[in-house]
């Protein structure tokens, strides 16, 4: 069994372990999915204000949103059976998982999603020391959330002014190493 | 006409990723947006999609859709009634 066989399972367990409780969630793509539970974990230790967090979100992965544009491909390869599914549709870009972070969460700050060919530490760490320098956020969650047909990458940190660890990219590096 | 039903509500949750939901849980009157079952309007247009793949039904005004999908009772009734295939 590869991994994309076993994701379905491997998600669903975690967001019981979690005791995740959102009604949205099972209607998620793959993507999606692995990107709010990894967040959850995260934030819900934050003790985050009900109405509204300012925590920016810079996401970025090698596979873009590919696992569920496939799907969406093959609903549409043929005319006589022409019935695109408007709940996969609606996955067909990596920067939606953001948007349900954001709603559950109440992330009204800024947020992006950016495609590279590998992890790419120097933009995380740039991009985030930038958000916070300019006071555009108070924290920001960075990382990598990457899915394609046989494969799963989660890495997300939380950064802040005052944190423990230093944000430069041998530590984002040395970090994302230990996955 | 209750194997109609029986089949709708496997699609509905099926289709719909309705996680923790059986059958038995959807009676043939529950609402099936709103404080029913919590449908939102993705899930709407999935209906529609599934009334034409299903059952060769195709709703020219999507808007019929909230008076069709009222709940399962309802969407029988209307099948039933326009059904190609």
């Amino acid at each position: 069994m590869d991994q994309a066989e076993e994701f379905p399972v491997f998600i669903k367990n975690t967001y019981k372990f979690l005791n995740t409780d959102y009604s949205k969630f099972f209607k998620m793509d793959n993507l999606s999915k692995l990107a709010f539970l990894a967040a959850d974990v995260l934030l819900k230790n934050e003790n985050l204000d009900e109405f509204e967090n300012n925590i920016a979100l810079i996401f970025s992965n090698r596979a873009s949103s590919l696992d569920t544009d496939r799907k969406h491909q093959a609903s549409i390869e043929n005319t006589d059976e022409y019935f695109p599914s408007p709940a996969v549709f609606v996955y067909t870009l990596p920067n939606i998982c953001l948007g349900e972070i954001s709603i559950k969460h109440k992330l009204y700050s800024e947020n992006s999603f950016f495609i590279f060919d590998r992890f790419n530490a120097e933009h995380l760490q740039l991009y985030a020391n930038s958000l916070l320098r300019n006071e555009k956020a108070e924290k920001v969650l960075c990382g990598w959330i990457d899915f394609d047909e046989n494969s799963y990458e989660a890495f997300l940190y939380l950064v802040e002014n005052e944190g423990e660890i230093e944000h430069n990219t041998e530590e984002i590096n040395r970090l994302y190493n230990t996955l | 006409m209750s194997e109609l039903k029986e089949e709708l509500k496997t699609k509905i949750i099926e289709q719909l990723n309705l996680e923790d939901v059986s059958v038995t849980d959807i009676a043939d009157d529950d609402a099936l947006f709103g404080d029913g079952l919590g449908l939102d309007s993705i899930d709407a247009l999935e209906l529609i999609v599934m009334l034409d793949k299903d059952y060769g039904i195709r709703l020219s005004d999507p808007k019929e859709g909230k008076k069709i999908f009222e709940s399962v009772q309802v969407m029988a009734d209307y099948i039933e009634k326009h059904r190609t295939k």
